[in-house]
């Protein structure tokens, strides 16, 4: 199967909890994926595990056909798996525009600095934080953060892109703009696993859904039917 | 003239200067003071490549340089080395130590990797005071020749070597913090977590600082042996090289090397005038006093105050 991501069975327990079990799912080139479940629900041990941050975890994760079995999270990086956190981790020494040279500086091979620095300056053009570009993050809005988080994920142009809980905390029109610099970036081709818990934007972006509850996929396929199924409503809307 | 070599040039011409102006007073005091000022200036640039650059607090300091000076002492006692050759031998076994307390102990973080790096100088030295052939715990003499090629004067020579490592030791600095390594290094300060997901190999580049810091803090101890013609351990690997490097960085500031340069002399200045003047067991009070001071005023040191003064005077 030519799938970006293949997830086989995938399970992670942290001593006498279980966080995932037996998850399985996979996510084709290009395609973009909606993830959504309760807090809890182990959504994000699903990104750390496939991340590489939980390393020792049940099951398989293949990445363009390769296992990531033994991969470190930068083996994973700079094989075109990026991610972003749900709270912003900007480097706050550096300025907005060296934040995003950095993964173009660890690519394999390394982009040279002058490359580096044009394409990170087309990167910040692209999410429209140009005019900020010698700014340091500190002095950077909430939406602004998530901007340049996301200018740093696609730097290396990733074949896959975990958002994690991108739009939390923004407002109707930041989150509009969030929305419309993924399905610009999903438009070159690279494939978006959404995690989100605002509604109108996991239905407005994604082609599929999956929904997790208490560490099991419960279910899975167009957005409109998964969010109308029983267990649903009754798991994650909770009426 | 490109930035580098400028700060090369630069580093020559102050050397120079130095070595002309510890001539004109020709006192062999100056050149022992001289020889200290310059062994803790290497001392808190070499510690601030790995705490500064990429936020790992090393207490171990006292181990890396005391492995250095007891290099010397080993080659000089079985192969009778020269002098020169044991820094560059020194600067290898504290790089590999450095590498190897690396390996062991840079998975952990924060404080945990601080008590680590301390038990190392504790286990060093343990070896060393059980170690008959490197003199034990009644410690080892070394036998200073007259002179040194064109120096008719050891202390002269010792004065020259380590400003030759000092300076070394700051154009390393210098050129490690323009590169892509000291890019990785700041982003694991900033967030390890984030560093390792935009690509950096995070332990790789821990590893790398380490045996960089090590190496420099061996070579600043090696000529120790001949500097004070008698080691013992209690001396190597003294607290007291740890709290110094920590102290000095922490009070010029650990942005850059600039800081720890600033630091070092100014404190070491400060000590060596304290120990003519007042009393050598003042030393360890003055840092004492003057790091309160920073913590509680400055806490980004002297280089934070000088940012902070500048702009205040940009926005005025």
């Amino acid at each position: 199967m030519n799938a970006v991501l293949d997830v086989r069975g995938l399970g992670k327990t942290f001593g006498g909890f279980t966080a995932l079990n037996g998850i399985a799912l996979t996510v084709a080139p290009g395609e973009r994926l909606g993830l959504v479940g309760p807090n809890g629900s182990g959504k994000s041990t699903f990104v750390n595990c496939i991340a590489g941050d939980f390393p020792d975890h049940a099951g398989v994760v293949l990445f363009r056909n390769r296992p990531l079995a033994g991969l470190k999270p930068h083996e994973r990086a700079r094989l075109g798996l990026s991610r972003t956190f749900q709270l912003p981790r900007p480097f706050r020494s550096l300025t907005v525009l060296e934040n995003v040279t950095v993964p173009l500086r660890f690519s394999v091979p390394p982009l040279p600095v002058a490359d580096a620095r044009a394409r990170a300056r087309a990167c910040l053009e692209r999410v429209g934080l140009q005019d900020k570009a010698h700014s340091h993050p500190h002095s950077l809005t909430q939406v602004d953060l998530r901007k340049l988080e996301l200018a740093r994920a696609l730097a290396p142009e990733p074949a896959l892109l975990i958002a994690d809980e991108v739009m939390a905390g923004l407002s109707h029109s930041e989150v509009d703009q969030i929305l419309d610099l993924l399905f610009a970036l999903n438009g070159d081709g690279t494939a978006v696993i959404m995690i989100e818990h605002v509604m109108r934007a996991i239905t407005a972006f994604s082609q599929r859904l999956a929904v997790f509850v208490a560490g099991r996929k419960i279910v899975e396929g167009d957005p409109q039917t998964v969010l109308a199924t029983p267990e649903v409503e009754a798991a994650y809307l909770g009426t | 003239m490109s930035r580098p070599l400028r700060l090369n040039v630069g580093l020559a011409a102050a050397g120079v200067a130095l070595i002309l102006i510890l001539r004109l007073i020709d006192n062999d005091y100056a050149w022992y003071t001289g020889y200290v000022i310059l062994q803790y200036v290497l001392l808190a640039v070499a510690w601030n490549i790995l705490a500064g650059y990429s936020g790992y607090v090393n207490f171990g300091t006292a181990a890396f340089f005391a492995a250095g000076a007891y290099t010397t002492i080993l080659l000089t006692k079985a192969l009778n080395l020269d002098l020169l050759v044991c820094v560059l031998a020194a600067g290898l076994v504290s790089g590999a130590l450095g590498l190897g307390m690396g390996w062991l102990t840079l998975r952990l973080r924060g404080v945990y990797f601080s008590i680590a790096t301390l038990s190392l100088a504790v286990v060093l030295q343990t070896l060393v005071v059980n170690w008959p052939y490197a003199g034990g715990s009644s410690g080892a003499y070394t036998m200073r020749p007259q002179g040194y090629a064109v120096f008719g004067n050891y202390s002269e020579f010792l004065f020259v070597l380590m400003l030759v490592l000092a300076l070394g030791g700051i154009a390393v600095a210098a050129g490690i913090e323009r590169s892509r390594l000291g890019l990785g290094l700041a982003t694991i300060r900033d967030d390890e977590r984030a560093a390792a997901a935009a690509g950096v190999p995070t332990l790789r580049l821990k590893l790398i600082a380490t045996a960089i810091s090590g190496g420099m803090m061996g070579m600043a101890g090696a000529p120790l042996p001949y500097y004070a013609s008698y080691l013992n351990p209690e001396a190597a690997f003294s607290l007291t090289h740890t709290i110094n490097a920590m102290a000095m960085t922490l009070i010029g500031g650990t942005q850059g090397w600039v800081g720890p340069v600033i630091g070092a002399t100014l404190l070491s200045t400060l000590q060596q005038g304290a120990t003519v003047t007042i009393s050598s067991a003042g030393n360890l009070l003055i840092v004492g006093g003057v790091l309160i001071l920073f913590v509680m005023l400055a806490p980004k040191g002297i280089l934070g105050l000088i940012r902070a003064w500048r702009g205040r005077g940009d926005t005025a």
